[in-house]
């Protein structure tokens, strides 16, 4: 194992406090140690360059059966954007939907070193875990869909809440899952038949519950379960005008759950659920009243889901909002319904910078951002791809780090956007600290992820160098040189080894794929109910349905022991 | 006896996964659940007529028994030695040897293609084209209301569609078919008959005629339970099964796609018939698509091969998209070999595309009707060629078949086919799914595991391990190949 020292850097390690002091980071066996000496050692100079620990990523749509139609959709995304191999890597394309293998390289070039997929279909874990493995280099997880799963529903409806517990901690062994994904609750149930609910306490059809007990009920099953991760939740009502009022109502519906002060509930790409007004005509940006929201409360973590304007691809598992987009853009669309789980859905879709609704949406995702206070609260993410490709992340930490950056592309947007955009009236820029805690401190903290997201002793090896001067240089002035230090990491180090060095990929690894394996008494997962009603519910049988943890390239499973 | 349970079927697109099989001394004697095509295979796979023991190299113009050695390392220069190679087959074999012929195809700069280009490839650039609203067949169980079948028998060509995933399912929001069925044969049979009609497996011998023509029967507008319908040039066997039998004229499926598009959008056909449809009857048709909670329209090679083809999947594609703004509907191919859905997956998270990728330029490059293996092997391109688990020799056209054969041939199959008789290299493998494990994914993407439940002969390899094999041979000879130009 390689030996590493890595010399004077400005390091920024939030989760330790350490704010661009100049000090050396020491490697061993693929941690952080106290020091390290000897003839072996390789030594890095990064004087003069920013040292965080290595990007990690909560919500990024990077593997799975969605993903893979998106690809499928999308040739014309891909001609435009080809890897040839090289000595030390695959050849792939991209653009918003990037092969498996030029995903990997791509977030390790920018010095990501794990990654969180969020959507994935139960019935189809092991096509996600199939990709997730040829993903080199990064760290991985993923999030079973489980809000609209009949047994949840099931149980909830009907108060079981410890055997609702019980089920879930079986689907994520099953699945080899990490944390609870929601996705506009309730409603995917409804799209099987083409409906969808109306807001958080509309009745699903055929099922006696609405989402707010869902929700409510998933919160405290992720509590008895005591995951790492809170319930990651996608809104009712995402992308349509007035939601952020079912969005607040989302958040506040679990606030009486809390103790001990801790986050309950995260709610992913906010920036879809943040909108005001009654129509896309009178649609506007409600940033701040979700802003007000979170400054007020300590029990919700947000992410951004910031629209970048470029050609991209959209896909949820939100089948009925895929379908509106579908209408609202006229382009071509899949949608992919999951029995007894889910659905999904894809559709081509092009921000403009034109575009009054496009440009507002911009708006919102940085004014959330910058008004909400703690940074610890609000993590960087586009929804990749939904509201951007992540290859767009230097261009949006220059964006928060520098009001140049905002005002220069104020200036080239729609000018109603513009003229009702909060920017202008906020001063407030990113320090590479705030930097930090969005892109990597805050996400592991978020994830639970105890050796992720810093530099301290005992923690993963996963470094990542800029070449960055806080020193001489006045960043908030120089948004291009954020950028491009950004774009291409002087090195990324994965588990103690370099694999980046100069913005290019030097060495290929398998990443790990984490997984959480709950230790449920009452599990039910030998329970004839449970094969009874899979028998019922599936098409496949119960034993096919488990993913053996050899499916697994690198196998990384958190030991959790429920209360159940 | 040990008895192998929830064992899937390494034949059609179906996967069955609740096979259960009675192993005896390494050998399967007995079958559940499969239907006659699954059981077949289960029974008789291993019989020595049918299969190679040992690989096979032409020598002096015949093919002779080699070392594994040996053979490897002829594939391995074939391959290596040749400018624009074609990989080609893979729809029935596990992802982990797509995957190996993936990487194999990249480090020598050549094609590899899968069967779909030469089945369900219209289907598939359609898709490219409008999108598709699809699911999985556990959808199609618990909630569909109509399902209609186009150009497709399943009764023939996935026997157990109908049973497991469809008509004669029972799901949640929806009882079976069946029963109708079976009360409407009560009318026309004797019991005992009716007995024997529960098995599917002696359907052949009697039918009921499906109500057809021009009276469009009543119950189908009005009934809450699950419809059948089925829409072929030709009276198949499922058209038997039907609440409904559509006969279209040969090659005109566009016409009749289009016109129910049009009556969808509430538009007027001026004609008397369409396709040889009375309009009448079609229009009742369509109110029954827009009328049913949840329609589910498969189809087959019959509209995919009809012509037209890509118009064909363009307008049943737009068709079944347009149904979902008055209700639930989805549109399902009907896949041939259990893993060509799994063919097409691994190629598109590798490389972007599902079938045809050239990596003569180093990256993937995709452009059917250029890089699709018959239209290489047409236009004599390729200069050798490694073909698995598929046997282009007796399904391709003529001047196709001539060209491959005509240069270095590699064929990596566990059954004898017409296309190794012409090989340079055989390379003899091991069952996928009975003999070697792997995973493949059904028609609807959802991935199933593929079971080990007896051991191979002494000395065969899986497909993935030969191509593996193969792939390290390969990059040895190119690294000494650097060498000695250094
Ligand atoms: S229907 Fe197809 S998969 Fe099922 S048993 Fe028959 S051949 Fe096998
Ligand atoms: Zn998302």
């Amino acid at each position: 194992m390689t030996e590493l020292l890595i010399r004077n850097g400005f390091v920024y390690d939030p989760i330790n406090k350490i704010d661009g002091e100049k000090m050396d980071i020491a490697v061993k066996n693929g941690k952080i140690v106290e020091k390290i000496e000897g003839k072996r050692v390789k030594k890095i100079n990064a004087s003069g360059m920013m040292v965080m620990p290595g990007g990690v990523d909560i919500h990024s749509h990077i593997a799975g059966a969605k993903v893979n139609l998106g690809r499928l959709l999308r040739p014309e995304d891909h001609y435009k954007d080809v890897e040839p191999r090289t000595s030390k890597t695959r050849s792939g394309v991209g653009y918003s939907i990037p092969s498996t293998f030029t995903t990997g390289y791509r977030y390790a070039k920018m010095g990501w070193t794990m990654v969180m997929d969020p959507a994935m279909p139960p019935l189809k874990a092991r096509h996600t875990h199939e990709e997730l493995n040829d993903t080199p280099i990064i760290d991985k997880a993923t999030y079973p869909l489980l809000g609209d799963s009949w047994i949840v529903l099931e149980t909830l409806s009907e108060g079981r809440i410890d055997e609702c517990a019980a089920y879930v901690a079986w689907e994520l062994n099953a699945t080899k899952g990490y944390a609870i994904k929601l996705v506009n609750p309730g409603g995917l149930e409804a799209w099987g038949f083409g409906r969808n609910v109306s807001n958080i306490d509309d009745t699903v059809p055929n099922f006696n519950i609405t989402p707010r007990e869902i929700v409510r009920g998933l919160c405290k099953v992720n509590q008895l379960l005591h995951l790492p991760h809170t319930i990651h939740v996608h809104t009712n009502n995402l992308g349509k005008p007035g939601n952020y009022e079912n969005t607040l109502k989302t958040m506040q519906c679990v606030e009486g759950l809390n103790h001990n002060n801790r986050p309950l509930i995260h709610i992913t790409h906010c920036q879809f659920s943040a909108f005001a007004g009654n129509d896309w005509r009178t649609f506007e940006s409600a940033a701040d009243k979700i802003a007000n929201y979170i400054n007020a409360h300590n029990h919700v973590t947000l992410d951004m889901g910031q629209v970048v304007f470029s050609d991209t691809t959209t896909m949820t598992a939100d089948g009925p909002f895929q379908f509106i987009l579908y209408q609202l853009s006229g382009n071509k669309w899949i949608n992919g319904d999951v029995e007894t789980e889910t659905s999904s859905g894809i559709v081509p879709f092009h921000y403009k910078r034109s575009s009054y609704v496009h440009a507002t949406q911009w708006s919102i995702g940085l004014e959330l951002a910058l008004l909400i206070k703690d940074p610890w609260k609000i993590l960087l993410t586009t929804d990749h791809p939904n509201a951007g490709p992540f290859i767009a992340y230097p261009k949006i930490i220059s964006w928060l780090m520098s009001r140049k950056a905002r005002e220069k592309m104020m200036k080239r947007i729609n000018k109603k956007a513009r003229s009702k955009s909060l920017l202008p009236t906020i001063d407030r820029e990113y320090t590479p600290y705030e930097i930090a805690i969005a892109t990597r401190a805050g996400q592991a903290k978020a994830l639970g992820l105890k050796d992720k997201g810093h530099l301290g002793v005992g923690a993963d090896a996963d470094i990542a160098i800029y070449d960055l001067n806080p020193e001489k240089t006045d960043l908030n002035a120089n948004p291009r040189l954020i950028r491009r230090a950004f774009k291409h990491a002087a090195y990324t180090i994965k588990d103690g080894q370099i694999v980046v060095k100069g913005g290019e990929v030097v060495k290929s690894i398998s990443g790990r794929t984490f997984w959480v394996n709950v230790e449920a008494e009452k599990a039910l997962v030998e329970t004839r109910i449970l094969k009874e009603k899979f028998a019922e519910y599936y098409t496949v049988q119960y034993e096919n349905y488990l993913v053996p943890e050899h499916n697994l390239a690198v196998s990384a499973p958190i030991q959790v022991h429920a209360e159940v | 006896m040990p008895i192998v349970k929830n064992v899937t079927c390494p034949i059609c697109g179906t996967f069955c996964d609740d096979i259960e099989l009675t192993v005896k001394k390494n050998k399967v004697v007995d079958v559940k659940n499969a239907c006659a095509m699954g059981e077949a295979k289960f029974l008789n796979y291993s019989d020595p007529h049918h299969r190679n023991l040992n690989p096979l190299i032409r020598r002096n113009g015949t093919l002779v028994e080699t070392s594994w050695t040996e053979a490897i390392k002829k594939s391995a220069k074939i391959l290596a030695e040749a400018s624009y190679p074609l990989l080609y087959g893979w729809s029935s074999t596990c992802c982990e040897a797509i995957s190996a012929g993936i990487e194999l195809a990249e480090e020598i700069g050549g094609v590899i293609d899968n069967t779909s280009s030469v089945c369900h490839g219209p289907s598939i650039l359609s898709i490219q084209d409008v999108g598709i609203s699809t699911c999985t067949l556990g959808q199609i169980r618990h909630r569909a209301d109509l399902i209609i079948y186009w150009g497709s028998d399943p009764y023939s060509a996935h026997p157990r569609h109908l049973e497991r995933y469809t008509a004669f399912t029972e799901g949640r929001f929806q009882p079976s078919e069946w029963k109708r069925y079976v009360s409407r044969l009560r009318g026309v049979i004797g019991k005992k008959k009716l007995e024997r009609a529960s098995q599917l497996a002696l359907m052949e011998e009697f039918s009921v005629p499906p109500i057809t023509g021009n009276q469009f029967p009543p119950t189908l507008e009005t009934e809450k339970e699950r419809k059948l319908i089925v829409i072929d040039a030709r009276r198949t066997h499922s058209a038997e099964f039907a609440d409904y039998f559509v006969q279209v004229e040969p090659n005109k499926d566009y016409e009749l796609l289009q016109a129910m598009r049009m009556l969808v959008k509430n538009e007027e056909l001026e004609v008397e018939k369409v396709a040889g449809v009375p309009v009448g009857v079609l229009e009742k048709i369509v109110d029954v698509m827009i009328g049913c909670k949840f329609g589910v329209l498969f189809f087959g090679v019959g509209l995919t091969m009809s012509s037209g083809k890509l118009r064909n999947i363009d307008a049943a594609l737009a068709l079944t998209r347009d149904l979902n703004f008055a209700t639930k509907f989805v549109i399902m191919p009907m896949r041939g070999h259990f893993n060509v859905t799994g063919a097409n997956m691994v190629s598109i998270w590798q490389t972007g595309y599902p079938f045809s990728v050239d990596f003569s330029q180093g990256f993937p490059f995709y452009n059917p009707g250029e890089t699709s293996a018959v239209d290489i092997l047409s236009r004599d391109e390729s200069d050798a060629a490694l073909v698995i688990a598929s046997d282009p020799v007796a399904n391709f056209p003529r001047v196709a078949a001539q060209n491959l054969v005509k240069n270095p041939l590699i064929v990596i199959d566990p059954e004898k086919s017409a296309t190794a008789l012409m090989a340079d290299v055989v390379l003899p493998s091991t069952f996928v799914g009975i003999e070697a494990e792997g995973i493949a994914y059904r028609m609807d993407g959802v991935p199933l595991p593929l079971k080990r439940v007896v051991k191979p002969p002494k000395g065969l390899l899986s497909d993935e391990e030969i191509l593996r094999r193969i792939l390290r041979e390969v990059r040895k000879l190119k690294r000494s190949q650097r060498r000695s130009n250094a």
